[in-house]
């Protein structure tokens, strides 16, 4: 399929030629085929291995303790906290997707918004993974949960750890909510479509009785517009919360009122750069251009600009209100991010996520799907410098200079954190193989005629 | 239910339990229950029963054969004959006569005495119930009184290392007490019947009494054999000078590090401190130091010179020449004249009022200029005493060695008994002692590890920790402790005095018994010596027993001019000196001490070649390079440490380390600086060649950053700056108002409000604190990759800052603690809320609540938490080491977060203690760990809520500051800043 010109306005976010029929059997044929292709099998296959590397570092994380990891006094948090706000950051696309850009009718949504939401749901469980696993005594997480017990003890609610427990298992919760309930009629559909028996019982069961009919429509809609209503203050509050855990600190570098809306800002930014570098090669190696359009590249290249352009904002103001302050201690935070031993994490960090990204500005780079992968990637790395640079750079050199360090990671740290790339990506390749990518019903709807009738 | 119930009468059929008990013996289940019934029908048991349970025999009509079963079986159950019991009766015996002052839980203080280098220290020992867990100063004991240090405070952790040696070997096997005593007395036999000829005994410094008069009647009954004595760490040189530094105004110290390396160090430091303070009775004192190596002594100065240790020397002598007297010619620098005119001035301003301190390890020259010195300044008497030698029979310890070498060489020693001491790897090597001593005949090693020297000897014996054994000692001014035991040995082990007594004959006597007769002897009370002998002993301190001083001789004691022996040395000098850690490596094998950061370096677990920055620039290194350092053919390499303050052109090694038997800890660490030592000059080497060897070590420091980077945590002003604005220090960074804070301020409900004052004119950063606090709260041991890494648990540690130029730096210490802030930034962040706040101020640590988030420890702007990142508490799991755990407290697991509790434990006993009494806590009542053991008296604890309290009234003090308070974390630990007293006339 040829890649369509630019124009303006009126740009098909469909590719043309395609029926209601046609449109059903290209999506669920990736899903319904009976021979699952090579590239899969070599993909799956890496991200399992990596996956079983997990496996075995969190093993011996639980065996030998926190101690294998390079965190030490002053840097209590390394990789595990840097990557939890990572993995978190990047499932915020998904949801703004499904629910903000459904409530701002933004139709071009439609193609992405399925894999982006199961992007996010993914990316949810593989920062889950390290709150757990970055405890001391990870076998008593479960103080971090009110509930009624014989030592009479609560959480203690003014920390914000335990804000993230609330806000990251309702983002969880929620998402996974939402995402079910937007499958089931793509569910069912392949549940007839399906030619084994094993299928038909599986997708069947998953469908939960979905037959079509109007009234289930009229509740699906319903439904799904109070999911999305749901969702929507999630894609701010989630983020927020977690960025408590840095302002509601003392250090400094930290402990900033930016954080909130900078956090989110970034959490978009990185995760609309992580569907990018996702949905690029997948469109290429599933031959969905029409589906995923240039257009919808384009739309998504260009809420990065903006996230970016935030995020940048943020950056500048911290500078600003170090100087402004006249606080010594912030101020060493700026130089010392400048010019100390992480200078190298900063500076890239400045590349990959401020001057890279402005070639979105030019519409060549726009246009250009390798530009655009390249772009999207560099903001991924470039963000995870970002909070490698806020909880390292802050933490190894606060407020006494006797107690300054230097955070060195680990093989473990690498180790757990390319454990969690493979979880992802395995999940991803599940997902691929086994449930519509893409939302056919909602692409059903955006056939040209279907409004006519 | 024991026999005696069923009565004295025996009656033929009456029930016997013995026949019973064989009956059911071994059966159980369906079986037991066939058994009795059978026994149910049997005429005995019915007796048995009518005796027993009139009722239940009464009407066994009511009962069917099952219920009648199960009373038959619950009868004998209490009788105790149930078939389920298969263990041994174990028998709990309280006390048949409990010591009245024994109450389990309280422990116990006995008075004792460590030997420093072989000079006494009194302690009092804290024993839960017969197990000594912790070591206090005696504040009888003149010369600690009532503080301790931190070798002091570590030898707790010997006593139990698992590495000591535990049983008598001969030839590599386990052999027996009486085995060794068989033998040596075939041996002495035939040695006692050639007057001794050819024996020779080997001790370290002995101030023993009872210890020399054995020696001395061995040294009768073999006028032949001969005594020898070597201590690393004994003086070269130099006259018996006990100090008294709370009289002097002007000290001066040249390359003296007398707070520290020094045997009397404990005493120093207290009455040096005493004059530290800006509101002292008789104002400041002033202390000039020239040093070559930075010390502890070298950072209290208020005028500073590194110099290398010869200039040292040149100095004396222009000291010397510019009071009249002495000549100034010979090798070396001239000091800045300016700066030796203020000296001077200063010195005859306080004629009587001053001293001169030479140091420890310089040489002869300096030691008699410095006597000539201050007896020409009127101070003998005042600030210092000359006195007889402490030491038994005091010789010169190198030569003695040397003379013992020569002879083992040359064929004349047949045996040699080493009574302490591994002077296999303590004597220089141009001596060679190991390669001499294979050619005696009969070799003996006592000592508590099996260590360099018993590998060479033939017997190896364990020798009793002071704590295991009766003994005495005396301090450095004379005064004689006998050491009682806390515990019997828990090995093997035998005393020194038993070793002499079987030379002497008597092999049976115990170290009670020949101490005990040495002091009856000696010292004839007739029926008063059994109280004369308890008293001394529970005092610690046996009354009236300094030694008179010496006569004062005269001034010149015709040492010839330095010049005839020198020719002009040139190069790159070498110093040695003992570690400040491990001093000359009897203390390699305790990991606290080889986990203490040294003062001034803060490194752990090795030793380095100190390098000044200017020097290290010419010659091109940076710390962690490898230098081969070569001196007369010999050689040993070294990993670099650059160390602001040292002395350019100078290098300082230290001895303790490179040990190939010290134990699992000790062993294999570090560069042994014994390699290229000698006999004649063992503290210096003029003139050295370095190499660098392109590799690098990598060396665990604590503390990485220097400089306070203008954050004021230290504040310090000198005296005149004080005077003019009182109130510098909290005006620094002034604390927050206390009404801008939107909250009410927190109301206390009880009358305690704990705080602590840290006065840092007196802290001399000798570390005893942080090892104190290690031995009371049960702190683990890391190791140096987890210290490298950042892991180090010390819940006390002392930060030390360079300040100023960093050729001639001015140095800082500040111990650092959980402040116990009232607005702790730690309390809210934690999400199980596992760190709360007392009513009494105290920032509460709850182990057993903690899920290890970190956060805390992230929060908090001092870094005085401390986590358990893997499981170190439980990482050695030899048996003995559970015994040095203090009850009191809690061993942390892995995952665990810590910090300083001020000693709750301590709170909670007086507490207790005061409620038990009806009345409140007494100021002075409750000491903190690191507060009992400090030699300068530096750390107060105690209740602010009292206004008189000691604590409430350094706080009222003008000088005194919260570190950070500007967060308005409102520390309850606060400082009390640092006030010098310079010289007016050198702008330093």
């Amino acid at each position: 399929m040829n890649e369509l010109p630019i124009e303006p306005r009126q740009t098909p976010i469909i590719g043309p030629g395609y029926t209601y029929a046609s449109v059903t059997d290209k999506i669920s044929s990736i899903v319904l085929t009976k021979k699952t292709p090579k590239g899969w099998l070599i993909g799956f296959g890496i991200s399992f291995i990596l996956t079983m590397m997990l496996l075995f570092a969190v093993t011996y994380l639980l065996v030998k303790g926190v101690g294998i990891w390079g965190i030490n006094i002053p840097v209590g948090w390394g990789f595990a906290i840097i990557n939890f706000v990572w993995w978190i950051g990047i499932g915020h696309a998904g949801t703004l997707i499904s629910a903000i850009l459904l409530l701002l009718r933004q139709e071009w949504r439609t193609s992405i918004n399925r894999f982006a939401e199961a992007m996010t749901l993914f990316a949810v469980s593989c920062a889950g993974l390290y709150p757990l696993l970055h405890l001391g005594r990870p076998w008593f997480a479960y103080w971090l949960i009110p509930y009624p017990n014989t030592m009479d003890m609560w959480p203690q609610f003014r920390s914000p750890l335990v804000w993230d427990v609330f806000a990251v298992t309702t983002y969880a919760t929620v998402s996974l909510l939402f995402w079910y309930v937007g499958l089931i009629p793509d569910l069912a559909t392949l549940r007839d479509r399906s030619s084994t028996r094993f299928g038909r019982i599986l997708y069947g069961i998953l469908a939960m009785g979905w037959r079509g009919s109007a009234i289930h429509w009229h509740r699906y809609e319903v439904a799904y517009l109070l999911l999305a209503g749901l969702a929507t203050p999630l894609v701010v509050s989630v983020h927020t919360v977690v960025s408590f855990d840095f302002a509601i600190s003392i250090l400094p570098g930290w402990h900033t009122t930016i954080f909130p809306p900078y956090f989110v800002a970034g959490a978009i930014y990185s995760g609309f750069a992580m569907v990018m570098v996702l949905t690029i090669p997948i469109r290429a190696a599933y031959g969905l251009q029409d589906f995923i359009t240039m257009r919808h590249l384009q739309n998504m290249a260009k809420v990065m600009l903006a996230t970016g352009l935030i995020v940048a904002y943020g950056y500048l103001m911290e500078i600003f209100m170090a100087w402004y302050s006249a606080s010594s201690y912030e101020q060493f935070v700026v130089s010392n991010r400048w010019t100390g031993p992480y200078r190298v994490a900063y500076w890239a960090l400045i590349l990959m996520n401020v001057i890279i990204p402005q070639t979105l500005w030019f519409r060549r780079v726009r246009n250009s799907v390798l530009g655009l992968f390249l772009v999207a990637m560099s903001v991924n790395i470039g963000m995870w410098l970002e909070r490698f640079v806020i909880v390292v750079t802050s933490l190894h050199r606060d407020f006494l200079p006797s107690s300054w360090g230097m955070y060195y990671p680990t093989v473990w740290d690498w180790a757990t954190f390319a454990g969690t790339i493979g979880l992802f990506l395995a999940l991803l390749f599940l997902f691929i193989r086994f449930l519509p990518m893409i939302s056919i019903f909602e692409m059903r709807t955006l056939v040209p005629g279907t409004e006519a009738k | 239910m024991s026999n005696s119930t069923l009565g004295s009468h025996e009656p033929a059929d009456r029930l016997r339990m013995e026949d019973v008990r064989e009956r059911l013996a071994n059966k159980s289940g369906p079986r037991f229950w066939q058994s009795l019934d059978e026994l149910a029908e049997t005429p005995e048991f019915m007796k048995f029963l009518h005796g027993e349970f009139p009722d239940v025999a009464a009407a066994p009509s009511n009962l069917d054969r099952r219920e009648f079963l199960a009373l038959v079986a619950a009868s004998l159950a209490l009788t105790g004959l149930t078939a389920c019991s298969s263990t041994v009766p174990e028998k709990i015996v309280p006390y048949v006569r409990q010591p009245e002052e024994a109450v389990p839980g309280r422990p116990l203080f006995f008075a004792s005495a460590f030997s420093s280098a072989g000079y006494g220290a009194g302690v009092l020992v804290e024993s839960h119930l017969g197990r000594p867990t912790k070591i206090e100063g005696n504040p009888e004991h003149p010369a600690s009184r009532g503080s301790a240090d931190a070798f002091t405070q570590a030898s707790i952790l010997t006593l139990y290392d698992p590495d000591r040696s535990q049983v008598i070997t001969n030839g590599g096997r386990i052999a027996t007490w009486d085995a060794f005593i068989t033998s040596m007395s075939t041996e002495l036999d035939g040695a006692r019947t050639r007057r001794g000829e050819g024996v020779r005994f080997l001790t370290e410094t002995v101030t023993s009494p009872t210890l020399g008069d054995q020696m001395r009647r061995i040294l009768a009954q073999f006028p032949s054999a001969k005594w020898h004595r070597y201590d690393p760490l004994s003086r070269t040189s130099g006259d018996h000078a006990v100090y008294h530094f709370d009289k002097a105004d002007v000290i001066v110290s040249l390359d003296s590090d007398f707070l520290l390396q020094h045997p009397d160090h404990l005493r120093n430091a207290r009455d040096f401190t005493s004059r530290r303070r800006p509101a002292t009775d008789g104002g400041m004192n002033r202390l000039y130091v020239i040093e070559s190596t930075p010390s502890i002594t070298g950072a209290m100065a208020d005028q500073r010179v590194a110099a290398r240790s010869r200039d040292v020397v040149q100095t004396a002598r222009q000291l010397s020449v510019s009071m009249g007297g002495g000549s100034a010619s010979g090798p070396g620098q001239d000091t800045n004249q300016q700066w030796l005119n203020a000296v001077i001035k200063d010195l005859n301003a306080h004629r009587g009022r001053s001293v001169i301190v030479p140091g420890e390890y310089q040489t002869q020259e300096l030691h008699a200029i410095a006597r000539d010195l201050n007896m020409s300044l009127g101070n003998v008497g005042q600030t210092v005493e000359y006195t007889s030698p402490v030491e038994e029979d005091a010789v010169d310890h190198m030569q003695s060695l040397a003379a013992l070498v020569d002879d083992m060489r040359n064929g004349r020693v047949d045996m040699l008994f080493v009574i302490g001491g591994n002077p296999v790897y303590t004597a220089p090597s141009d001596l060679e002692f190991g390669q001499s001593l294979s050619r005696v005949r009969l070799r003996t090693h006592l000592g508590l590890y099996d260590d360099e020297t018993s590998e060479l000897c033939q017997w190896h014996i364990p020798e009793t920790h002071f704590l295991e054994s009766w003994g005495d000692i005396r301090s450095f001014d004379g005064t004689a402790t006998i050491q009682q035991p806390l515990i019997e040995p828990l090995y093997g082990s035998k005393s020194a005095y038993e070793i002499l007594s079987a030379v002497l004959g008597d092999s049976t006597k115990s170290p009670y018994e020949i101490v005990r007769d040495y002091w009856q002897q000696s010292n004839p009370q007739g029926d008063q010596f059994e109280a004369w002998w308890r008293k001394s002993v529970h005092d610690g301190v046996v009354a009236e027993s300094k030694p008179r001083p010496a006569a004062a001789q005269s001034p010149s004691r015709g040492l010839p001019p330095a010049a005839q022996t020198e020719q002009m040395p040139t190069g790159l000098e070498v110093v040695i000196r003992p570690d400040p850690c491990v001093l000359d490596g009897r203390f390699a094998n305790n990991a606290w001490l080889q986990e203490l950061p040294k003062p001034v370096t803060k490194l752990t677990w090795d030793n380095a070649a100190l390098i000044s920055p200017a020097t290290a620039q010419r010659l091109g290194l940076a710390t962690e390079d490898v230098i081969e350092i070569r001196s007369e053919g010999r050689s040993v390499q070294a990993p670099v440490w650059i160390a602001p303050g040292q002395a350019n052109e100078s290098i300082t090694l230290f001895l303790g380390y490179g040990r190939t038997r010290a134990g699992r800890i000790g062993s294999n660490r570090g560069y042994d600086a014994n390699r290229i030592r000698t006999s004649a000059s063992p503290w210096l080497l003029p003139n050295v060649e370095i190499r660098k060897t392109g590799s690098r070590y990598p060396l665990a420091s604590t503390q990485h950053q220097s400089s306070m980077e203008d954050r004021a945590t230290v504040r310090f002003a000198t005296i005149d700056q004080f005077k003019e604005n009182p109130r510098f220090a909290p005006e620094a960074r002034p604390e927050p108002e206390r009404s801008d804070s939107l909250y009410p301020e927190f109301v206390s409900s009880t009358d305690y409000a704990w705080g602590m004052a840290i006065d840092l004119s007196t802290c001399i950063g000798c570390n005893a604190c942080t090892v104190a606090c290690q031995a009371e709260n049960n702190i683990p041991v890391v190791g140096k990759d987890q210290v490298a890494n950042g892991r180090a648990m010390h819940w006390l540690r002392i930060d030390r800052y360079f300040h100023g130029d960093i050729d001639q730096p001015e140095i800082f210490f500040q111990p650092v603690l959980c402040m116990h802030c009232e607005k702790a930034p730690c309390e809210p962040v934690c999400p199980v809320g596992a760190t709360t706040h007392s009513a009494e101020g105290l920032n509460e640590m709850t182990y057993n609540r903690c899920v290890g988030t970190r956060y805390c420890s992230n929060n908090c702007p001092y870094k005085v938490r401390r986590f358990n990142f893997l499981d170190y508490a439980y990482r050695d799991t030899s048996p003995v080491l559970s015994l040095l755990r203090n009850p009191n407290v809690t061993v942390r697991s892995r995952g665990v977060m810590e910090k300083c509790t001020y000693c709750v434990q301590r709170i909670n006993q007086a507490r207790i203690t005061a409620k038990d009494e009806d009345r409140q806590i007494r100021d002075g009542e409750i000491l903190t760990a690191c507060q009992a053991t400090c030699p300068a008296d530096a750390i107060v604890f105690g209740n602010t809520a009292d206004p008189e309290s000691r604590v409430s009234r350094l706080k009222a003090e003008s000088r005194n500051y919260g570190l950070l308070a500007e967060l308005n974390t409102r520390p309850r630990t606060t400082y009390l800043a640092k006030i010098t007293n310079p010289n007016p006339e050198l702008k330093q």
